[in-house]
C-alpha cells in the first residue's frame, strides 16, 4: 500500500478535529526500542512510540498484547529491560537509569480505579498534592471536582459513588499535580455498556479542558476511534501501525490491523490493465488507493468491509450463495461465500431479508478508496 | 491483564526491606530450636541410645501415643454424630446446639483438668457431696482415664467444625439422588456422605492429635506420664539430657502429625464450592427428643463442670470474710503487661513477615514466613525449654527474665499475629500503593499512608488475638517466669499443686472470659456461622 498516504492524511485528519494538538506540538512521551519479558515470555519486543503535548493516544490490541505493561513501564511501576523512557526529552528508564514512579510526574487512571477506600473523593484527588500549601491544595481540589462534575460529593467516599463517579475521581486524582501525562488502563472496562459510551465522551472533554496529555489503552475498537486524537494498533508488543483513527480504519497498514478494527473480508484478485478482476466481477483500479499501474498483472487482496458491500438476489449470475446470517440488532450480517471459496461479509437493514442459500450478486457500493495487499503475503 | 497478577510490582523498595526484615525474623525463630538440638546433640549417641532405650523412657513414649489415640478416636465418636445430627436431621434448636457444642473449645484444658480433678478428686466437691451417704471412694480422676476424659471433652469440637463444615457443603440432593437409586439412610449415608465428608474428619482429628500430643496442662495437672509432663518433671529435677531427647521425640512426633495434617489439607476437595442445602433433612421421629438430650450431655458435662466446681468456690470463698478471693491486681497487671508486650513485639515482627509474603513474589518471602509458623509446630513446654537451654547458654543476663519470657510468648503466636495481618493485606488491591507512588509517594510513603491504614483492622486483631492467648499461656509460663513473678496461669496452677482450689477460682474465671474472647475475636474474623 503507499507509503506516501499517510502522512498526508495525519495532517489533514489534524486539521479537521480542532481539538487534536497541531503536529509541530513538542514531543511529551518517547518510547524507543523499549522490551519487556516475565520469565520467558516476551510482552514487548522493541516497541517504539512518540506522543505529543496535549495528544489523546490510544493504544490498541488484543488482550495479552503488552498494552497494560507499556503503561507500567511509562509509570515506572516496572523496568524495562532493554530501551528508553524519554518524558519530556529527559531519560525516566533506561539501561544506566530509573526514575522511580513518585519523581516521574506521571498521572495513572487504575483499571479498577484504584480509589483509596478509606479517603473521601476530596481526600483522593488532594492526595497527589500533599506538597503545597493547604489553601493551594484546597483550591486545586474544588477546581478538579468542578471539572469532573462531582463538587458536591466531596466528602463521599468511593464506595458511596457509583461507577461513572468513581472513574471521575480517578481521573481528577491523576490529573490534580498536573501531570507531564496521563495514562488510562481500560479506562471504560469496569463500567456498564450505556454509561461507556457517555463516559467516553466525557473523559475526552475533561482531558482535553484540563490541556493534558494522555495516553489510554484498550482493545475495544469502538472505545479508541472515538476518543483518540491518534490510534496506535499493537500487536505481539509492538505498535503495528499508528495515525489517526480514520486513517487506521481506512488504509490499515497490516493485515492485522484491517482484521482488528471491524469485520474484514479479503477478496482476492488480480490486476489486469485498468481493472481488478475478482470473484465479484472486475473492479477499476482507481478505486483502489494506491493502486499503481506498476501493479500490473500482480495478484492482490483487497480489504472489503460489510459496509462496502451489498447482497442482491440474482438467480441469473450469481457471485455466491448466502451461508449463514447473523442479527445485530438495527443490522443483519450476511455472509455470502463466493464461487471460488472467499467469504465477504455484507451488513443489511434489519428489515431486508435473504434466504440461507439464496443465490446473490454481490455490489461494491463503497464511495472512498479500498485498502488492498499484496497476495503474497497471506498468513 | 497478564501483569496484573504480579503484584507489588519492581520498584517496591518498602517491600524488599520487609523481606529482608522476615528473613532476620526468620533466623531468629530458629535459634532457639538449635539450641536445642546442640543440647541434645551433646548427650552423645551411646547415652541417648541407652537414655532413650530405658524402660521408664519408652514408657513415656508408649503412653503419649495411647493418650493420643484414645483421644482422638473419641473426639471423631462424640464430633461426627454430632455435626451429623445438627447439620442434617431436624434435631430440635439446632442453632443452640451448635454454638452449645463449639463452646468447650473456649474452655483451657488446663482449667477442665483442674475442674475435674476439684470435683472428682480424692478431697474434691462430689465425694463431700457424697460422703454423708457413706460413699468414701470415687473412681480415680488421676492418670490415663482422667487425662483422656479431659482431652477428649475440650478437642472433640475441632472435629465437630470440621465435618460440621464438610457437611454444610455437601450438596444434600447427592444423597436424595442416592435414595431415588435404592439406597436406604444407613447406606446413603456410607456410600455418599461419609466419602465425602472423611477429609474434613481426619482434618479435624489430626488437629485433636496434635493438641493431645502437645497439651501440657491436662496431662501434668493429671499426672499422666506423657511427653510434656515428663520432659517438665525431668527439667525440675535437673534430669537435663532425658529432658532434650524427649523435647526432640516430641518436636518429632508433632512433625509427623502436622504433616499428615497438612497432605489431608492440600487434596481437600470438601471445601470448594457452597453446596446446595436443598433437600429434606433427615426426620428423627421419636427420637428427636431423646438425639437432643444426648447432644447436650457432652457440652453440658464438658461447661458444666467447670462452671459449677468455680462458682461453687465462688460463692463458698465470698462467705469467708478476708477469704482468698483477692487476687492482688499486682498479678492480673503482670498477666496484661506480658500479653500487651507480647502482642505489640509480634505485630511490630508479624507486620513486615506478613507483607512480604502477601506481595512478593518470591520464593524467600514465603518460606520466612513458613517459618514464622514455627511457634504452631513446638509444643509450649518444648520451646520453654529450648529458651531455656538458649539463656542459660548464650544469654546469662537475660535469663530468667520477663523479656526472654515475652520472646517465648512472641515466638508461640507469631502465627497469629502474621496469619491475621497476611489476610488483611492480601485484601488490599495491589494497585493501590502503586496509585499512591504514581501520585508522588515513595514505597514506604505509599505503605504508611495508603496499605496501613487498610491493614490496620487486621494488625489489631492479630494483636488481639496474640494478647489474649499470651494470657492463658501455661508450658512456656511455667518455665521461663522469673522467680516470684506470678500471673493468672501460675495462680491456678500453684493453687492445684498447693490442693488449695479456693485461690485459682477468680484467676480462672478470668482466663474463661479472656480465652471466650480469643474465640470471637477468631470468629468475628473468619465469618464462621452458626445458621
Amino acid at each position: 500500500m503507499s507509503d506516501s498516504g499517510l502522512t498526508g492524511r495525519d495532517a489533514t485528519a489534524a486539521d479537521v478535529s480542532s481539538e487534536a494538538p497541531p503536529p509541530d506540538a513538542p514531543t511529551v512521551l518517547e518510547l524507543d526500542g523499549v522490551s519487556k519479558s516475565f520469565g520467558d515470555e516476551a510482552v514487548i519486543d522493541d516497541l517504539s512510540l512518540s506522543v505529543r503535548e496535549g495528544e489523546i493516544l490510544t493504544l490498541l490490541g488484543p488482550s495479552g498484547c503488552g498494552k497494560t505493561t507499556t503503561l507500567r513501564l511509562v509509570a515506572g511501576l516496572d523496568r524495562p529491560d532493554a530501551g528508553t523512557v524519554r518524558l519530556h526529552g529527559e531519560t525516566v528508564s533506561g539501561p544506566a537509569s530509573h526514575v522511580p514512579p513518585e519523581d516521574r510526574g506521571v498521572g495513572v487512571v487504575f483499571q479498577e480505579f484504584a480509589l483509596f477506600p478509606h479517603l473521601t473523593a476530596a481526600e483522593n484527588v488532594g492526595f497527589g498534592l500533599q506538597d503545597r500549601p493547604a489553601a493551594e491544595r484546597e483550591t486545586r481540589v474544588a477546581e478538579l471536582l468542578d471539572l469532573v462534575g462531582l463538587a458536591d460529593r466531596g466528602d463521599a467516599h468511593p464506595d458511596e459513588l457509583s461507577g461513572g463517579q468513581q472513574q471521575r475521581v480517578a481521573l481528577a486524582r491523576a490529573v490534580a499535580p498536573e501531570p507531564a501525562v496521563v495514562l488510562l488502563d481500560e479506562p471504560f472496562s469496569n463500567l456498564d455498556v450505556d454509561l461507556r459510551v457517555e463516559m467516553r465522551e466525557e473523559v475526552r472533554r475533561i482531558l482535553k479542558t484540563a490541556g493534558v496529555t494522555a495516553v489510554s489503552v484498550t482493545h475495544d475498537q469502538e472505545e479508541a476511534l472515538s476518543i483518540s486524537d491518534r490510534v496506535a494498533v499493537v500487536n505481539d508488543g509492538r505498535v503495528e501501525q499508528s495515525g489517526a483513527p480514520e486513517s487506521v480504519f481506512q488504509q490499515p497498514e497490516s493485515r492485522f490491523v484491517a482484521g482488528f478494527l471491524g469485520h474484514a473480508a479479503f477478496l482476492p484478485g488480480r490486476v489486469v490493465g485498468g481493472e481488478v478482476r475478482t470473484g465479484l466481477g472486475p473492479v477499476d483500479r482507481a478505486r483502489v488507493d494506491g493502486l499503481t499501474g506498476a501493479y500490473d498483472r500482480v495478484d492482490v487482496d483487497i480489504l472489503v468491509r460489510p459496509d462496502d458491500v451489498r447482497a442482491v438476489p440474482d438467480g441469473d449470475a450469481p457471485d455466491g450463495r448466502v451461508r449463514a446470517r447473523r442479527y445485530l440488532g438495527p443490522t443483519v450480517l450476511y455472509e455470502v461465500e463466493l464461487e471460488d471459496g472467499t467469504a465477504v461479509e455484507c451488513m443489511h437493514n434489519h428489515d431486508e431479508s435473504l434466504a440461507l442459500g439464496e443465490p446473490v450478486e454481490v455490489v461494491l457500493r463503497a464511495d472512498h478508496d479500498l485498502a488492498w495487499f499484496p497476495a503474497d503475503q497471506r498468513e | 491483564m497478564a501483569t496484573r497478577s504480579r503484584r507489588g510490582g519492581e520498584e517496591d523498595g518498602f517491600g524488599v526491606a520487609a523481606t529482608v526484615t522476615s528473613g532476620v525474623v526468620a533466623a531468629l525463630l530458629l535459634v532457639p530450636v538449635a539450641y536445642l538440638v546442640a543440647q541434645a546433640a551433646s548427650v552423645g549417641l551411646g547415652a541417648s541410645v541407652a537414655i532413650l532405650t530405658r524402660p521408664d523412657t519408652v514408657q513415656v513414649l508408649v503412653n503419649s501415643v495411647a493418650l493420643v489415640t484414645v483421644v482422638t478416636a473419641a473426639s471423631v465418636a462424640v464430633g461426627v454424630p454430632l455435626a451429623y445430627l445438627t447439620v442434617r436431621t431436624d434435631l430440635p434448636y439446632r442453632r443452640a446446639t451448635t454454638i452449645l457444642v463449639s463452646l468447650p473449645l473456649v474452655v483451657p484444658s488446663y482449667i477442665g483438668a483442674f475442674a475435674f480433678v476439684a470435683a472428682f478428686g480424692p478431697r474434691g466437691a462430689l465425694l463431700r457431696l457424697l460422703a454423708p451417704l457413706g460413699v468414701e471412694r470415687l473412681p480415680e480422676i488421676y492418670g490415663f482415664g482422667g487425662a483422656a476424659l479431659v482431652l477428649a471433652l475440650y478437642t472433640y469440637p475441632y472435629v465437630y467444625i470440621t465435618t460440621r463444615a464438610a457437611l454444610r457443603a455437601l450438596d444434600a440432593r447427592l444423597v436424595d439422588a442416592a435414595r431415588t437409586l435404592g439406597e436406604g439412610p444407613v447406606s446413603a449415608f456410607r456410600r455418599v456422605t461419609w466419602p465425602r465428608v472423611r477429609p474434613a474428619v481426619a482434618a479435624g482429628s489430626l488437629l485433636v492429635a496434635l493438641y493431645a500430643l502437645a497439651d501440657f496442662g491436662t496431662p501434668a495437672i493429671m499426672q499422666f506420664d506423657a511427653f510434656t509432663r515428663v520432659i517438665y518433671v525431668d527439667f525440675t529435677a535437673f534430669r537435663q539430657n532425658r529432658a532434650a531427647l524427649l523435647s526432640l521425640q516430641l518436636l518429632a512426633a508433632t512433625l509427623l502429625i502436622l504433616g499428615l495434617e497438612s497432605m489431608v489439607r492440600n487434596d481437600d476437595p470438601v471445601y470448594a464450592g457452597a453446596g446446595s442445602r436443598s433437600g429434606d433433612r433427615v426426620r428423627l421421629g421419636p427420637w428427636r427428643w431423646p438425639a437432643f438430650v444426648g447432644a447436650l450431655a457432652v457440652p453440658v458435662l464438658a461447661l458444666g463442670v467447670p462452671l459449677g466446681v468455680l462458682l461453687t468456690w465462688f460463692v463458698r470463698e465470698s462467705a469467708t470474710a478476708g477469704g482468698t478471693l483477692a487476687t492482688g491486681p499486682g498479678v492480673v497487671l503482670n498477666s496484661v503487661s506480658v500479653a500487651a508486650a507480647a502482642a505489640l513485639v509480634a505485630v511490630l515482627v508479624g507486620v513486615p513477615v506478613a507483607y512480604a509474603s502477601a506481595t512478593r513474589d518470591s520464593r524467600l518471602a514465603g518460606l520466612f514466613e513458613r517459618v514464622s509458623y514455627l511457634g504452631y509446630a513446638v509444643p509450649g513446654v518444648v520451646l520453654g525449654l529450648a529458651l531455656v537451654y538458649l539463656g542459660v547458654n548464650a544469654l546469662g543476663p537475660v535469663y530468667p527474665t520477663i523479656a526472654l519470657l515475652v520472646v517465648a510468648y512472641v515466638v508461640r503466636f507469631l502465627p497469629q499475629a502474621v496469619g491475621s495481618v497476611r489476610a488483611a493485606v492480601l485484601q488490599v488491591d495491589p494497585a493501590l500503593p502503586e496509585a499512591a507512588r504514581t501520585l508522588g509517594r515513595s514505597s514506604v510513603g505509599a505503605f504508611r499512608s495508603v496499605t496501613l491504614p487498610l491493614v490496620a483492622p487486621g494488625v489489631a486483631g492479630g494483636a488481639a488475638l496474640v494478647f489474649l492467648t499470651t494470657m492463658k499461656e501455661l508450658p512456656a509460663t511455667l518455665l521461663l517466669r522469673p522467680a516470684g513473678f506470678s500471673t493468672l496461669v501460675t495462680r491456678v496452677w500453684t493453687a492445684h499443686s498447693d490442693g488449695y482450689f479456693g485461690a485459682a477460682v477468680v484467676p480462672a474465671l478470668v482466663l474463661l472470659v479472656v480465652s471466650g474472647l480469643s474465640m470471637l475475636v477468631i470468629i468475628s474474623r473468619e465469618g464462621y456461622d452458626v445458621r
